[in-house]
């Protein structure tokens, strides 16, 4: 995996995990690779994924069964999306509305280019 | 795991490398040794493995004083130097000499690792390439399940796809029980593997503290102008990298060769925040 300069690698490779749930390549009740074998696969120190771990089981999307592995929570969707929410909110909303307030973009436009790009994009 | 107690080194009497210096190492890490060139990186690993003796001042490593070169000791131990002999002989003639001073020796392990890195097994080893030689010594001290794993600079002279196969062998190569320690220059090859930043300058340890602690003191990103707040900044091509005081708990990516450039150039500034 090719890592970005500007984050902690344990929250790329949560991000990678997330995706993986969201696309639905691990589902719910599934296995997770252990520590181990997503540390080799990232080439990275077993210590940033068992980080990675530790974080997901806070938030609820995995769960440790003792002495099995990390497991796909049941409601993991749900609770990758809420992370997914708090972390836009807190990270990356507040440069969409530096940009808002610096080139004076009213809310009719903001919203009437939203629903375009929704229309384009998922043919909601 | 490792203990070292007011070590005092120097190749000779003038001119000391080491100065009163102490520190623990523990298992279930990687640690990444960083320094100047003539800092004593590699002098320290020699130290460690009882390849050089202390002047004054201790060293306990799994028990043992290395200096004394104890088997029980030695038998626990695998150190890849960055510069080694190995003798006009095949690889299974080297196993056969060498594997039976490590009684944990895993010969299917080594095999594996020998088929993962590509090396021809029909060849003698003195005719191996740099990097197929270093790839050959990885592999045996690896496969002897030592507890203590020692290397300086594994990297040199790694083909690319070398380097990606070395990371992912370390990946699975650290164990709670085990230590590993890796000097290196080459941080952008190791940065992420490593979990422990130990770095020699003037004569003792400038800084000892794990990536966690580093980027919860430490933020590491890219500014437009510099101001009284940051620490240390190199230009680049849309700003400058900057490390400053982690103000507002952001969870950057650690830049290890901003930080190494940091220290030498500001040690006094960032004294305080590891100590």
């Amino acid at each position: 995996m090719e890592f970005r300069d500007n984050k902690a690698i344990y929250l790329q490779i949560a991000e990678y995990v997330c995706e993986h749930i969201l696309l639905g390549k691990w589902k719910a009740d599934e296995k997770v690779p252990s520590v181990r074998e997503l540390a080799v696969e990232m080439e990275v120190n077993p210590n940033t994924v068992m980080r990675t771990y530790e974080l997901l089981q806070n938030k609820n999307i995995i769960k440790n069964k003792r002495g099995i592995g990390f497991f796909v929570d049941e409601a993991a969707t749900e609770h990758v999306k809420s992370y997914r929410k708090q972390q836009f909110i807190a990270d990356e909303l507040p440069v969409v509305f530096r940009n808002i307030y610096l080139l004076n973009i009213g809310f009719d436009e903001l919203e009437n280019q939203y629903k375009t790009f929704v229309k384009e994009n998922f043919n909601a | 795991m490792i203990n070292i107690n007011n070590l005092n080194f120097g190749y000779s009497k003038h001119k000391p490398l080491f100065k009163n210096m102490s520190m623990r190492l523990s298992n279930g890490h990687i640690y990444g040794l960083l320094g100047k060139n003539g800092a004593g990186k590699s002098t320290l690993l020699k130290n460690l493995a009882g390849l050089v003796y202390a002047q004054s001042g201790t060293l306990d490593v799994l028990g043992y004083d290395p200096a004394k070169r104890q088997p029980a000791l030695l038998e626990q131990i695998c150190f890849i130097p960055e510069e080694f002999y190995l003798p006009a002989v095949k690889i299974n003639a080297y196993i056969k000499a060498n594997a039976p001073f490590y009684k944990n020796f895993d010969h299917s392990y080594f095999t594996a690792l020998i088929k993962e890195f590509d090396i021809p097994v029909e060849q003698k080893l003195i005719n191996m390439s740099y990097g197929q030689k270093k790839k050959v010594i990885i592999a045996f001290g690896l496969a002897t399940q030592a507890k203590l794993v020692i290397m300086d600079e594994p990297t040199n002279g790694l083909d690319i796809p070398s380097k990606a196969q070395f990371r992912k062998i370390m990946a699975s190569a650290m164990t709670d029980e085990r230590c590993i320690i890796i000097s290196t220059h080459q941080v952008r090859d190791l940065d992420n593997l490593i979990d422990t930043v130990i770095m020699l300058d003037e004569n003792d340890i400038a800084l000892k503290a794990t990536v966690q602690e580093i980027t919860e003191k430490l933020t590491f990103k890219k500014v437009k102008e510099i101001d009284d707040s940051i620490f240390y900044a190199e230009p680049s091509l849309s700003g400058y990298n900057a490390v400053m005081p982690n103000y507002h708990q952001e969870e950057s990516k650690l830049d290890m060769e901003l930080l190494f450039n940091a220290i030498l150039a500001e040690k006094i500034k960032f004294k305080p925040l590891f100590s």
